[in-house]
């Protein structure tokens, strides 16, 4: 079936610029060495820096979510030379949910008498909170997308920024990213940390790109990873879905790869590298 | 590809369904009467002094057997919804037209079915903690559940997704939708959105000092919060070929950032300007093209504050506002697209809505603010959609002449 994205416009991107974080891997040039093979992946908590952009009070209280989503946008930003920019860049923000701790404090509280909920808390409740913080830390007044499909959640947001490309010809920073739910909700979504990827796509070639992607869609099987560790996060994290990418980016391995989207589509990439990710 | 070329498309159908009843002539009704649907607040154990506007008939509504497993309140509202106006007929006539892996489903939702959650966390198991085995988070409580909802009830395969930026996201949808057009990938889409009441959004409100004790009043000069609604409502866009005279079309989109405060808008409205001038520049038109802007107004003292200065300061002192919110509460993640249907029905048959529960104007607001219902032909009008993290969306639908 390649038919649903048989567009009239070609999507595609060229990739400038790599933010990653995921458990055992901190940042993309230690996924890098690992999906090349040069390490051993081995299973650690995710480490979520300080989200440093932030105003003080905003920093101290920043959630893991927001440490995830601004250290991964501010990754890929930097790679692609664009961290004087990134008040200029539009963001596409894809996430399977919300803060899971904060969602559970809520529900947790309006299950008993006191229902006097705080109201920090419930401005952190929205989907796109993540993005707010992004906007008040890279100063960006650029279209700000926040977009959710449960496990096809990368799959969607990397039509839509590649929609963006093609319609208003400015890159877009692309910050896909899920984060765990504590128990009891854990039980019914077992996400098993944090972890996430960001892209910076743009539309032509500049002199920071990385590699060209194509997009069209499939009823192919996704590629699995031959390391069962990594294909293991692949499969319980919706953002890690793009993993096939990224072993291809840093293996330089030029060709087409399938990523799991949303049943019965799935995503076909042709992929061309330009030079070292 | 120019981005001038990606509108016009035609809404080809839409329908909408909030607390003034089901479907496009209560909600029509409702506004040319100025009459309100607002009630004090009686959903499920909320104790808040406040008002809402919740949907009647919606625990009434039951789920197909095969899609039993998505039934919580936010999905009854959403086929309640779907079923009105014969919207549900005229997608599949769409999806026999075109293909159900050429249709795409594009749904704005805040809160979704959390409220599900909300319940089943009192049912936890004593010993563990568990939640009730009946709980499905996937299908109730996660936000891309009413947009996998719409997708299964019409049996499509194509692109879907779910929009969630708080109460900007069914406006979002709109531009979503029409870059997926523009591309080719696909020939149709359902956009709407979907939010139902709940205990996050009635008792977040109310801690932010955010909810009245009263009905809402937009723009009045005691206005002292809002009145959360539930809502839903849906529109079929499609390539705008050889629109017939009279049809109505999505003409621009805008969206931007505040870059300011997660709960509390840009003071001059700055964000909101950027997202009108956007919407203006992809329609190809000036301020004074604009004959009506359905104004975001949710009637806290700021977020009115902050919308009339970034009106002020793009278009004329003549150009003829209100909110819609008197009249259906603010509902939330589904505003964007209930006031995009207000939008398409005062461009269809030619009235502009009066403002629902402002009594006295606030003099410090310069608008042309329309507190009753006028008769007019507009050709062109703007709505707003702004939520929290600064999201800003608007939408400009124009009427072929």
């Amino acid at each position: 079936m390649n038919t649903s994205l048989s567009a009239a416009v070609p999507l595609q991107a060229w990739i400038d610029g790599i933010g990653f974080i995921a458990p055992g891997l901190p940042d993309w040039p230690q996924a890098r060495a690992v999906l090349r093979g040069e390490q051993a992946w081995q299973p650690a908590p995710s480490i979520l820096p300080a989200a440093q952009a932030l105003p003080a009070a905003e920093r101290r209280r920043a959630s893991r979510v927001v440490k995830l989503a601004l250290a991964l946008g501010f990754e890929a930003a930097a790679q692609a030379q664009a961290q004087a920019d990134v008040a200029s860049l539009r963001t596409v923000f894809a996430a399977s949910g919300a803060d899971g701790h904060n969602c559970h404090a809520l529900c947790e509280q309006l299950a008993g008498d006191d229902r006097l909920i705080s109201p920090t808390r419930f401005h952190n409740s929205v989907h796109n909170a993540a993005a707010g913080y992004w906007g008040i830390a890279s100063g960006s007044m650029q279209p700000c997308q926040v977009i959710a499909a449960y496990d096809a959640s990368f799959g969607a947001g990397l039509i839509d920024a590649l929609g963006q490309l093609a319609v208003d010809d400015e890159p877009v920073l692309l910050i896909a990213h899920d984060s765990e739910y504590p128990a009891p909700l854990h039980a019914k979504r077992p996400t098993p940390d944090c972890a996430g990827l960001a892209l910076v796509l743009s539309p032509r070639p500049g002199p920071h790109s990385l590699a060209a992607i194509t997009l069209s869609t499939t009823g192919a099987p996704a590629l699995a990873l031959a390391d069962k560790g990594l294909e293991a996060l692949r499969q319980a994290v919706p953002a890690l879905r793009a993993l096939p990418l990224l072993a291809a980016l840093a293996q330089q391995q030029a060709g087409e790869l399938v990523l799991d989207y949303l049943p019965p589509l799935q995503l076909q990439l042709v992929v061309r590298p330009v030079r070292p990710c | 590809m120019d981005g001038n070329n990606v509108t016009p498309l035609l809404l080809s159908a839409f329908t909408a369904t909030t607390c003034l009843g089901t479907g496009l002539a209560a909600l029509a009704a409702g506004l040319r009467a100025q009459h309100g649907g607002l009630q004090p607040c009686l959903f499920e154990t909320v104790a808040l002094p406040t008002w809402i506007g919740e949907v009647a008939g919606v625990d009434e509504q039951s789920l197909p057997a095969a899609l039993q497993h998505y039934d919580c309140r936010n999905n009854r509202l959403a086929l309640l919804a779907l079923q009105a106006d014969g919207f549900a007929e005229q997608v599949r006539a769409a999806v026999d037209r075109y293909g159900c892996e050429r249709v795409g489903v594009f749904i704005g939702t805040s809160t979704a079915g959390i409220l599900q959650t909300e319940l089943a966390y009192r049912r936890r198991d004593p010993a563990t903690g568990a939640l009730p085995d009946d709980f499905d988070y996937r299908h109730t409580h996660n936000s891309f559940s009413p947009a996998e909802f719409v997708r299964d009830v019409f049996g499509l395969e194509s692109i879907t997704m779910a929009v969630s930026t708080a109460c900007s996201s069914s406006a979002k949808v709109f531009a979503a939708a029409a870059r997926q057009l523009a591309l080719g990938t696909i020939d149709a889409a359902i956009v709407g959105g979907v939010d139902s009441l709940c205990l996050t959004t009635l008792y977040g409100f109310s801690s932010l000092q955010l909810t009245s004790t009263q009905p809402c009043r937009p723009f009045d000069g005691e206005r002292d919060g809002i009145s959360v609604g539930e809502g839903a409502a849906f529109a079929l866009l499609e390539r705008a070929v050889t629109p017939a005279a009279g049809a109505v079309l999505l003409r621009g989109f805008g969206e931007s950032s505040d870059a300011y405060h997660m709960s509390s808008p840009h003071p001059e409205g700055l964000g909101a300007q950027l997202a009108m001038r956007a919407a203006l520049a992809r329609a190809g038109l000036q301020a004074a093209d604009i004959d009506y802007i359905n104004l975001h107004g949710t009637a806290t003292p700021a977020n009115d504050a902050a919308e009339s200065k970034a009106v002020n300061a793009l278009f004329p002192a003549t150009t003829a506002c209100s909110s819609t919110k008197g009249a259906t509460g603010h509902t939330l993640g589904a505003a964007g697209a209930v006031e995009a249907v207000i939008c398409a029905l005062s461009l269809q048959q030619g009235w502009l809505p009066g403002s629902v529960g402002t009594v006295a104007l606030d003099p410090a607001l310069q608008l042309n603010y329309l507190t009753k219902p006028q008769t007019a032909a507009p050709r062109h009008v703007l709505s707003n959609s702004f939520g929290f993290g600064g999201s800003n969306c608007s939408l400009i639908f124009s009427r072929q002449s």
